[in-house]
C-alpha cells in the first residue's frame, strides 16, 4: 500500500507536483499516467525517498520509505534502465545489490533467469541495448521478492516480446497480492495492464479512478455516420437536422459525420424524418487513448506543431484553399469543447484551434499549407 | 497464475476510494508454479521451487493485511552487507584497475629510477634511506585521488546511486561502507608499494646512502605514508560526494593538492610573506614529505603530524558529504 497526501515537490519556482493525494492499493496494477514532465517519475522518487518533498508526505505500508524496516525486502524499483554501472557486468550489478540488501548470492541467478538474462549475465551492462537494460532493471526490482513494486516506464525499448512478458508480469506480481505500481505515457499499454489509473497533469491530480470508469467518465462514445458522397446536400440536410435534435455534429475528413449525444436509433429516426438515406451508421467506443488526450489536453508542457516551412515553400495565389483541408476538424477540437472561431464546422478556411493537441487519429495535413492559413494560425498562436 | 477471482476483477468496477480488505482476503493464497510469470526464454523448472514449501501465503498481522510475503528468509541488513556490498562494486570496475596499476607502475618505477640515479652519481648521499620514494608516491597519489573520487561519483554519473540508494535507504550506511572498503584497499596496495620500494632501496643503496635509518623512518615512510595517503583519497571521495561530478571532484583535488605550493611561488610580497610560509609548509607535497624528513622548511609538521592534520580535515568533509547526501535530492 502506497499512499500519498497532500504530496508537493517545488524545484526553485517551478512546481513539478502539486498537493497529490492518492493511494496504490495491493492485488492490482495501478498504472500512473500523465504527460512528459508532468511529474511522475518525480513522485516515482519521493515515493522512494530519493527525493524529499517540499511538503506533503508519502508512505509505503505506513512508513516513509527512509524508516521502512528492510526497504529492499518490501519494496523494489525500476526507475531508470540506465541507472547502472555500465562497467559492471549483469550479475555483479545484481550481487552487489543482493549483498547490499542482505539477499542470498542464489537469488542473483534466479532473477537473471526470471528476466531471460542468463546468458549475457557476464557481460558488461555498457553493451546492453535499452531492452536488456530494462530486463536488468526488472531483475534489480524483483531482487528482494518485495510486496511493494514500482515501475517507471518498465516497457521503454522492450521489443513486441518483451511488451507481452512485461505486461503478464505485472498482472502475475498484482495477482500474488503485491502492490505494483507502474508508470507509463503508453495508454494502449496501460489499457491492457492496469486495473486502477491515476492520471496526473502538470503535478496535479487529474483522476484517480479504474480503467473501466476511466474511459466512461473522460470520453463520449459517437456514432459514425455517413450520407451518399454522390449527393453532399443530404449531408448538410442531416446535420441541421441532428444539430437541431439536440446532436453534436463533426464532419470527418472523408465526409463522415461523427454524432455525438444521440443515441442511434434516433439518428437513424432523425434521417428517416428529413429523408436522408444512410451508407453507415456505426457505434464507436472511445479508447482509453482518446479518453486520455481529452483529459490531459490542457495539462500538456511540451507541444509539438506542424512544420511550417516558412518561405520554402512556393506562394500560392492568395484565397486559395486547397478543397478538404480543414485545420479545425480534429476530434481533439470538438472533444475540448473549445470554441470554433470560424463558427460552424466544416467551414473552409476556419481557424486552428490552438489547444488542441496534435492528435494520433487526427488527418494529416498536406505537405503545403496555402499561405493565407498559416499566416493565421501564426497569428493565432502569437496571441496565446 | 491468476485465479478466477482476480480474472473477474478488471470486469467489475471497483470503487476508488472503497477498502482493500473488503475484497482482498477472498484471495486465496496464489500457489506459485510459476511466481513471476513467463520468463522470455523457455527454460528448466525455476530454480525459485526450492523456496516454495515455506510460501505462507497472503496474512492478517496486527489487523494490517500484507498483500504478499516473500518465502526468501527476511533478514535486517547491517554495515557488514553494505562492506561485502562495496567489495564486490570495487572490484568489479575497471577503473579500479586502472587507477591502482597506474600508481603501482608510477610508485615503483620512479622508486627504480631514483636508486639507479643515486646509484649511478657514485658520492655518498647524506639523506635518509627511506626518504627516496617521495616522488613515485607523489605522483601516485594522484591516482589514489581519482580512485577515491571515482568511488562515489561514479555511481552519480551512471545514476547507479538511485538504484544503490532504494536498496539500502540508510545514507550514513552507504557513505561509511563506500569509505572503509576504499580506504582498506588504497591503504593495502599502498602499503604493499611503498614496502616494496622501500626494500628495493635498501638492496641497491645500502652502500651509497650511510645515513642509518631507524625504525620509526621506515613505519613512516611505508604505514605512515600509506594511510596518509588512503586518507587523501577519502578526501576526494567526500569532495566527489559533495560536488557528485567525476571530473569536478578530481579537479578540485588536484588544486587542493598542487595550488597552495604554486600560490606560495607568487606570493613575493613582504606583507604575504606569513601566508607564503604556510602555504609551503602545509602544503601536501611538503606534508608528505614530513613523513620521509624532507620537508620544504623546518618548521613544517613532521613526524606523524601530517597524518593527524590530514584525517582532521578529512573528517570534517567528511561530515559535510554526510550531511549533503542525507539532505539533498539525489
Amino acid at each position: 500500500m502506497i499512499e500519498a497526501a497532500g504530496l508537493t515537490k517545488r524545484y526553485g519556482a517551478k512546481t513539478a507536483v502539486y498537493n497529490l493525494s492518492f493511494q496504490v492499493r495491493p492485488g492490482t496494477v495501478t498504472g500512473f499516467l500523465g504527460p512528459n514532465g508532468s511529474g511522475k517519475s518525480t513522485t516515482m522518487r519521493m515515493v522512494l525517498g530519493l527525493d524529499q518533498p517540499t511538503s506533503g508526505r508519502v508512505t509505503i505500508g505506513g512508513h516513509p520509505f527512509r524508516e521502512l524496516p528492510n526497504a529492499p525486502r518490501q519494496v523494489g524499483a525500476l526507475l531508470d534502465a540506465k541507472a547502472v554501472h555500465g562497467g559492471r557486468s549483469a550479475r555483479q550489478h545484481l550481487l552487489c545489490l543482493a549483498q547490499l540488501s542482505g539477499i542470498p548470492a542464489r537469488r542473483v541467478d534466479e532473477v537473471l533467469g526470471v528476466v531471460g538474462l542468463q546468458d549475457v549475465a557476464r557481460r558488461r551492462s555498457k553493451g546492453f541495448s535499452l531492452g536488456m537494460g530494462q530486463r536488468l532493471g526488472i531483475a534489480a526490482a524483483l531482487l528482494g521478492d518485495p510486496q511493494v513494486l514500482l515501475f517507471d516506464e518498465p516497457v521503454n525499448g522492450l521489443d513486441p516480446e518483451g511488451i507481452l512478458w512485461v505486461r503478464n508480469l505485472m498482472k502475475s506480481l498484482a495477482a500474488e497480492g503485491r502492490t505494483v505500481f507502474v508508470s507509463s505515457h503508453l495508454m494502449s499499454e496501460m489499457a491492457l495492464t492496469a486495473e486502477h489509473l491515476i492520471v496526473i497533469g502538470r503535478g496535479q491530480l487529474l483522476s484517480d479512478m479504474s480503467v473501466k470508469d476511466f474511459i466512461s467518465q473522460n470520453s463520449a462514445d459517437f456514432a459514425r455516420v455517413r450520407t451518399p458522397d454522390t449527393e453532399p446536400e443530404l449531408r448538410e440536410k442531416l446535420t441541421a437536422a441532428l444539430i437541431e435534435a439536440g446532436g453534436q455534429v463533426l464532419p470527418e475528413q472523408d465526409g463522415g459525420l461523427r454524432v455525438t449525444g444521440l443515441p442511434l436509433p434516433r439518428i437513424s429516426d432523425v434521417a428517416h424524418d428529413v429523408d436522408v438515406r444512410l451508407w453507415e451508421l456505426s457505434p464507436h467506443q472511445a479508447s482509453l487513448e482518446e479518453a486520455y488526450m481529452r483529459l490531459t489536453q490542457g495539462a500538456v508542457d511540451y507541444r509539438s506543431t506542424a512544420d511550417q516551412r516558412i518561405g520554402l515553400h512556393q506562394q500560392v495565389p492568395a484565397g486559395y484553399t486547397p478543397v478538404g483541408y480543414n485545420p479545425a476538424d480534429s476530434w481533439g477540437a470538438q472533444a475540448a469543447g473549445a470554441p470554433q472561431p470560424g463558427g460552424g464546422y466544416g467551414q473552409p478556411g476556419a481557424q486552428p484551434n490552438p489547444y488542441a493537441a496534435p492528435q494520433p487519429q487526427a488527418p494529416p495535413q498536406p505537405p503545403r499549407s496555402p499561405a493565407p492559413a498559416d499566416l493565421n494560425k501564426r497569428d493565432n498562436e502569437d496571441a496565446r | 497464475m491468476t485465479t478466477p477471482n482476480q480474472q473477474q476483477a478488471p470486469q467489475e468496477p471497483v470503487p476508488p476510494q472503497g477498502p482493500h480488505a473488503a475484497h482482498a482476503p477472498q484471495q486465496p493464497p496464489a500457489a506459485p508454479a510459476q511466481p513471476y510469470g513467463q520468463p522470455p526464454v523457455p527454460q528448466g523448472p525455476p530454480p525459485q521451487q526450492q523456496w516454495q514449501g515455506q510460501y505462507p501465503g497472503p496474512y492478517e498481522n496486527q489487523g494490517q493485511l500484507y498483500g504478499y510475503a516473500s518465502p526468501i528468509p527476511v533478514r535486517q541488513a547491517n554495515l557488514g552487507d553494505a562492506l561485502v556490498s562495496e567489495w564486490t562494486k570495487i572490484k568489479s570496475v575497471r577503473s579500479t584497475m586502472w587507477t591502482l596499476g597506474v600508481m603501482v607502475a608510477l610508485v615503483i618505477g620512479i622508486g627504480l629510477l631514483v636508486a639507479v640515479a643515486v646509484g649511478a652519481q657514485g658520492n655518498e648521499v647524506h639523506t635518509p634511506l627511506p626518504s627516496f620514494g617521495f616522488f613515485g608516491v607523489l605522483l601516485g597519489s594522484i591516482c589514489v585521488i581519482t580512485l577515491g573520487a571515482l568511488t562515489m561519483t561514479s555511481e552519480y554519473g551512471t545514476g547507479m546511486i538511485r538504484t544503490t540508494l532504494t536498496a539500502c535507504p540508510s545514507r550514513g550506511r552507504v557513505l561509511a561502507a563506500k569509505g572503509l572498503i576504499f580506504f582498506a584497499v588504497a591503504f593495502v596496495i599502498t602499503l604493499v608499494t611503498t614496502t616494496l620500494v622501500a626494500l628495493m632501496h635498501s638492496a641497491l643503496l645500502s652502500g651509497t646512502v650511510t645515513d642509518a635509518a631507524d625504525t620509526g623512518a621506515w613505519l613512516r615512510a611505508t604505514v605512515g605514508v600509506s594511510l596518509y595517503v588512503a586518507t587523501l583519497g577519502l578526501l576526494a571521495m567526500a569532495v566527489g560526494t559533495l560536488l557528485r561530478h567525476s571530473a569536478g571532484a578530481v579537479t578540485v583535488m588536484l588544486g587542493v593538492v598542487l595550488l597552495p605550493l604554486v600560490l606560495g611561488l607568487f606570493m613575493f610580497s613582504e606583507s604575504l610573506e606569513k601566508v607564503r610560509e604556510f602555504l609551503f609548509l602545509y602544503s601536501i607535497p611538503s606534508q608528505l614529505g614530513g613523513f620521509y624528513g624532507t620537508a620544504v622548511g623546518d618548521e613544517g609538521p613532521t613526524g606523524w603530524t601530517p597524518l593527524w592534520i590530514m584525517l582532521g580535515v578529512t573528517a570534517v568533509v567528511m561530515g559535510g558529504a554526510y550531511a549533503s547526501l542525507t539532505k539533498r535530492d539525489v
